[in-house]
């Protein structure tokens, strides 16, 4: 089991990851860097005074209008509207003055009860009672999301181009090969929680906001920069918000869908903008979903401590019950045969395999998760003085051809000696399956890593895309001999030969080169 | 001779049992909603003791188990009509007319009929059911001079003809909202699991179709309440001995409350029995269908080749080429989608060469019948936009013409009238085969198959409605052209000055409806598409002999032209329109979406291909135009 104190001490202050050469991390000055970065087209800085927020919420505008009185009908009507039947409750018990006395009783009665029933329901399931702001920030896989300046990021799986989603509820499209950087508004578009592109198609993009969700097509050809909001289709279900977490299926078919209010998990065919509500008791709710590369298994977590892992054959799901907490993060290796999660509360990262070949149910799964990585607290002493790195693992993502796994951990805001930090692992499948370490990956000074993601298809190794608390997007490649097998793009088949099946010795013969 | 054999063989072994079984099932449910609708039905706050031991005792009594036999009837019946009357293929109606063509078709009349009797028939066990003033027909009363009699009991009536209007409306609905159309999921579940997670949406839709129904009922008792008086009257007047006889033996009673009054029919009681049996009625159906299309609808698992020649009929690449019935097309386009998705061995099968002989006949049946699919869909589209762009020319040619003729003619400005034009020049065209399937089916309108048909002299429409717009359209007068400012202010007053009631009715083309009927049967194409791009994905890895790098040019070049046509039809007006959602009905409308979803599983089929294959392709021949469009997906432009 492989843990932090056999990784290389963390870079002195100043000094910032470039790249992996040779099996070993290499390292230049901040100023080098930037110059380096500045002249990247994909390196992109958001500062934080860029961005226009929004100065006031929507609510609080109703204070800048006259104050106009409707009459009670029409009050109701614009509360049932907006509130539901508890808005329409509320209005009424307000009103006193204008209903009948029983009637305001009657409703602020049933108000109190409902207050009570939603209480004991919330007492359940704690998370119930956020407000759904902290609530996406609670489950987001982005660091500290309610204070992000880049809250999501999403490559294409098959091109250069990648989303960014910003603090301004705005989503920017960057591609090295167009001038144009269409620019995504839409009205709906807020708080959004999760970008991602749709596989096989080169324009469909999904957003998961706060009320709805969101596919937008923006076609790569075109030249506009503000592409209206027709372009956008909105797919949303009474009770389904907000949504925290999407995954489109690896075959480009259906787009899953999870809110940690709704304890369905949302099947959607976008074209016929139809879903299937996947139901299970248990949980309050689906914080994180997670999409097995070869499209047979999805991993679904649940605000409580339980995750299920479902077929994607007959949608039928698996419970895993977590003794310590909530299954925080996920992620699949690229056969789709093993997952890596990790639990709230728990310093340890826990692997599944999945034997079974895709396509036949599975009943012969695993039986108990395994711990292959534990990542508690470790001091390393640096020439600025002690550092403590480990505890908490925020996300966890594993590169396209599984030889690279990214952890980001949490840290401690309040302890300057505990930063936020990004351990980065290499694996190996043969002959056993083992995480090996190979190094922190830091920013600037000051900069903490808040999102990160590989990306799917870097010819030379991997490409592992940070986004910073001071809004810079970087790019940390990854340079290793991977498999002599050709790169077929997104390996969105389970079909095809994955390069990690590379013979044993050649592994063994790269990885012992420098140890 | 043989297919006919064959299919008869799918229907026999497969459907029918599978039609069993959901009746079955449904018969299995009527104990427990029955028990729900007496608990219902009965249940009273201040006696709830009193309201178990009434429902004990209708349990047991004879007249309880005799009308929950009854029940079981219906529900056989109700499980057989589905059988007869489910299609994979929805009938479309371009225009109201057509729609009224529809519900007037004999097959569905009769079909109404039969509801409506069985509706009569639940409504009497409810009655049986909740007791107390409706449980019988007559009721003993004295008349005015004192002599013992037997009276009409209008409760127990205005029980029946409630049953008798839900289920015949109820038919009707299920006309409209083509509730007969047996639609395909694209999220496999287990029937039970599917069940489950539809009951709710069923019971819903059942107690909301229920309220509207009762409402309606309820408007027509009021006026047309004193039919039953009526009739009773002029059953009096009859000197027929037994229907005298009949007569006096239900008299009735003037003294109470006449139910036709509005007083009369705002009874809390009376309609909340009316809206619980409606509901108990629907909801008994509803089950059924929602039963029937969860057990038809199921996956079959079709061998892909058979070591026996006598099941070689019973094989996928033999399965897929039959023409009939729909269903059997259907589920075997369905299996060869989920076996190109998720199972290596049969697909092993499909790329497998025949022993002796060694030729790809798996391979080449599939791939064949999947094209001519697709060429068939392509072909459709483009002669439809054909039609379309000479519609709109010859359009307004025509109406330009009707303003300058000192006699106005009525013209129908559906796109059925377009088809019907184009027909009457050449029926072989390729439009014919557009409305085809609905032809066979007894479900098409009577309009088009007017339309697609020979204009016959004999038909009840010649000569009544449409025939002299029919005699007018001649080929000559579309022809002739005049200037075209005339054209656009006579189509403005055109399209104005109409009040005809027959042209109310024909000019309110239902938006996007021909866009619909179109793609009604789209979804053979989607598993199609599918089918081949997985398979031509598994291919790459797969496929030993190389079965399909043969037929791979005329696949890609397939879907390109398929997808240009597609690209084009969605230009149009209309096409691109979503259609709106309805959600408290039991129809499926999965049928308005097909056509997107068409085009998105064509744009993934062929990035699935090219993002396998990648720079490969550029060794596959195909036409230089083609190259250009495929470049366009390899490097994602599309």
């Amino acid at each position: 089991m492989c843990s932090l104190a056999l990784f290389p001490p963390p870079l002195p202050s100043g000094q910032t990851t470039l790249c992996e050469s040779n099996n070993e991390l290499l390292s230049g000055a901040s100023t080098e860097d930037r110059l380096k970065q500045e002249s990247s087209p994909l390196s992109l800085h958001f500062p934080r005074e860029s961005l226009k927020l929004h100065s006031r919420t929507e609510s609080s505008s109703k204070a800048a209008f006259l104050d106009h009185s409707e009459t009670l009908w029409m009050r109701s009507a614009a509360a049932w509207r907006d509130g539901g039947f508890t808005g329409l409750l509320n209005e009424i018990t307000n009103s006193h003055t204008e209903v009948p006395k029983w009637l305001s009783m009657s409703s602020g009665c049933i108000l109190a009860l409902l207050r009570w029933v939603s209480s004991f329901h919330g007492s359940l399931f704690p998370h119930l009672t956020l407000s759904s702001e902290d609530m996406i920030a609670e489950f987001s896989q982005v660091l500290n999301w309610s204070d992000c300046v880049v809250r999501a990021f999403a490559w294409h799986p098959h091109t250069d181009k990648f989303a960014v989603a910003l603090l301004d509820d705005s989503i920017k499209i960057y591609n090295p090969k167009s001038a144009t950087t269409p620019t995504l508004k839409h009205r709906l578009q807020r708080s959004v929680a999760a970008v991602q592109w749709k596989p096989l198609c080169a324009s469909a993009l999904a957003v998961a906001c706060q009320n709805c969700l969101l596919v937008w097509h923006v076609d790569p050809c075109s030249l506009s920069t503000r592409p209206s909001s027709g372009c956008a289709q909105v797919l949303s279900h009474p009770g389904h918000s907000p949504v925290t977490s999407i995954a489109w299926s690896p075959s480009g078919s259906l787009l899953l869908s999870a809110s940690p209010m709704d304890s369905t998990m949302m099947v959607w065919d976008v074209a016929a903008e139809s879903c299937v509500p996947l139901q299970r008791v248990g949980g309050g709710g689906v914080s994180f979903l997670s999409w097995s590369p070869d499209g047979s298994h999805v991993l679904a977590s649940t605000p409580s401590a339980l995750f299920r892992v479902w077929e994607t054959r007959m949608w039928t799901c698996e419970r895993w019950p977590c003794v310590k907490g909530r299954c925080q993060s996920g992620c699949w290796s690229p056969d789709g045969s093993r997952l890596l999660f990790t639990v709230q509360g728990e310093m340890v990262i826990y692997a599944l395999t999945f034997t079974d070949a895709p396509g036949q149910l599975s009943h012969s799964g695993p039986q108990a998760a395994a711990v292959v990585a534990d990542l508690s607290e470790t001091t390393f002493s640096t020439p600025d003085g002690d550092i403590v790195v480990g505890g908490e693992i925020q996300s966890l993502v594993w590169d396209p051809r599984g030889e690279r796994l990214a952890v980001l951990l949490k840290g401690d805001p309040q302890a300057a000696d505990r930063p936020a930090i990004i351990a980065v692992f290499k694996t190996r499948a043969n002959p056993i399956f083992e995480l090996l370490p190979c190094g922190f990956v830091q920013g600037e000074a000051g900069a903490e890593p808040r999102l990160m993601q590989f990306h799917p298809n870097f010819q030379h190794g991997a490409l592992l895309t940070v986004c910073w608390s001071n809004g810079r997007i970087t790019h940390v490649p990854f340079y290793f001999v991977s498999a002599g097998v050709p790169h077929f793009g997104l390996s969105g088949s389970p079909l095809l030969p994955h390069p990690q099946q590379r013979p044993a010795d050649f592994v063994n013969q790269s990885q012992h080169h420098h140890l | 001779m043989v297919s006919t054999e064959q299919s008869c063989w799918f229907i026999r072994k497969v459907i029918c049992w599978r039609a069993v079984a959901s009746i079955a099932w449904a018969v299995l449910l009527l104990p427990p909603i029955t028990l729900v609708f007496v608990i219902i039905s009965k249940f009273s706050f201040l006696h709830p003791i009193q309201t178990i031991s009434e429902c004990l005792y209708l349990l047991t009594s004879a007249s309880g188990i005799f009308s929950f036999i009854l029940l079981c009837g219906v529900i056989l019946i109700v499980g057989f009509l589905h059988l007869e009357y489910y299609t994979v293929i929805p009938t479309i109606a371009c225009s109201k007319i057509a729609l009224l063509g529809q519900l007037l078709h004999p097959r569905h009349f009769i079909n109404s009929l039969v509801h409506c009797f069985m509706g009569v028939i639940v409504a009497w066990c409810c009655a049986v059911t909740m007791g107390l003033r409706y449980e019988t027909l007559g009721y003993p009363c004295t008349e005015s001079d004192g002599h013992p009699q037997m009276c009409l009991n209008e409760y127990h009536l205005i029980l029946l003809l409630a049953g008798a209007f839900v289920g015949f409306s109820h038919s009707l609905l299920g006309v409209i909202y083509n509730m007969n159309y047996v639609s395909f999921h694209t999220v496999q579940q287990y029937k039970y699991l599917r069940f489950k997670r539809c009951l709710p949406l069923v019971v819903k839709c059942s107690a909301t179709q229920a309220l509207y129904s009762v409402r309606n009922y309820i408007v027509m008792y009021l006026f047309l309440g004193k039919c039953p008086f009526f009739m009773n009257k002029m059953l009096v007047a009859q000197p027929i001995h037994l229907l005298t006889a009949l007569n006096n033996f239900f008299q009735i009673d003037y003294s109470v409350h006449p139910l036709d009054s509005i007083a009369g029919l705002l009874d809390l009681s009376l309609l909340y029995h009316l809206w619980s049996s409606a509901t108990f009625l629907l909801l008994t159906w509803n089950i059924t269908l929602l039963l029937f299309r969860i057990f038809v609808t199921e996956v079959y698992s079709f061998p892909v080749q058979s070591s026996f020649t006598e099941d070689s009929h019973q094989c996928l690449p033999k399965v897929l080429t039959e023409k009939q019935p729909m269903i059997l097309k259907f589920l075997a386009l369905q299996d060869l989608a989920l076996l190109s998705q998720h199972s290596p061995s049969r697909r092993c099968e499909v790329f497998s060469l025949s022993q002796p002989g060694g030729h790809p006949h798996n391979w080449n049946a599939i791939s064949k019948e999947c094209l001519s699919l697709l060429t068939d869909l392509t072909q459709r589209l483009v002669a439809y936009h054909d039609t379309v762009a000479t519609n709109g020319r010859a359009k307004s040619l025509s109406s330009g013409k009707d303003l300058m003729s000192p006699r106005p003619v009525f013209l129908m400005k559906t796109p059925a009238s377009v088809f019907a034009r184009s027909v009457a020049g050449t029926p072989q065209s390729p439009l014919t085969s557009l409305f085809t399937p609905d032809l066979d089916s007894p479900f098409a309108s009577p309009a088009l198959r007017r339309l697609t048909a020979p204009v016959d002299q004999c038909s009840p429409w010649y000569g009544t409605v449409q025939s002299p717009h029919i005699m007018r359209r001649a080929p000559k007068l579309w022809s002739t052209s005049t200037g075209e400012v005339e054209f656009q202010k006579s189509n403005i007053s055109f399209s104005t000055h109409r009040s005809s009631n027959i042209q109310v009715l024909s000019n309110e083309v239902l938006p996007e409806a021909s866009s619909q009927a179109l793609f009604a049967d789209s979804q053979a194409h989607i598993w199609a598409l599918e089918g081949l791009s997985y398979l031509v994905q598994a291919s790459f890895s797969e496929d030993q002999f190389g079965v399909v790098q043969t037929t791979l040019p005329s696949i890609l070049s397939c879907m390109l032209v398929l997808q240009e046509a597609v690209d084009r039809h969605f230009k149009l007006p209309h096409a691109s329109s979503k259609p709106v959602r309805s959600t408290s009905s039991m129809g499926d409308s999965t049928y308005k979406t097909l056509r997107f979803a068409l085009r998105a599983t064509l744009k993934t089929a062929i990035y699935r291909i090219t993002t396998t294959f990648g720079d490969h392709l550029n060794a596959v021949q195909i036409s230089a135009e083609h190259r250009k469009r495929l470049q366009q997906f390899l490097e994602y432009k599309e």
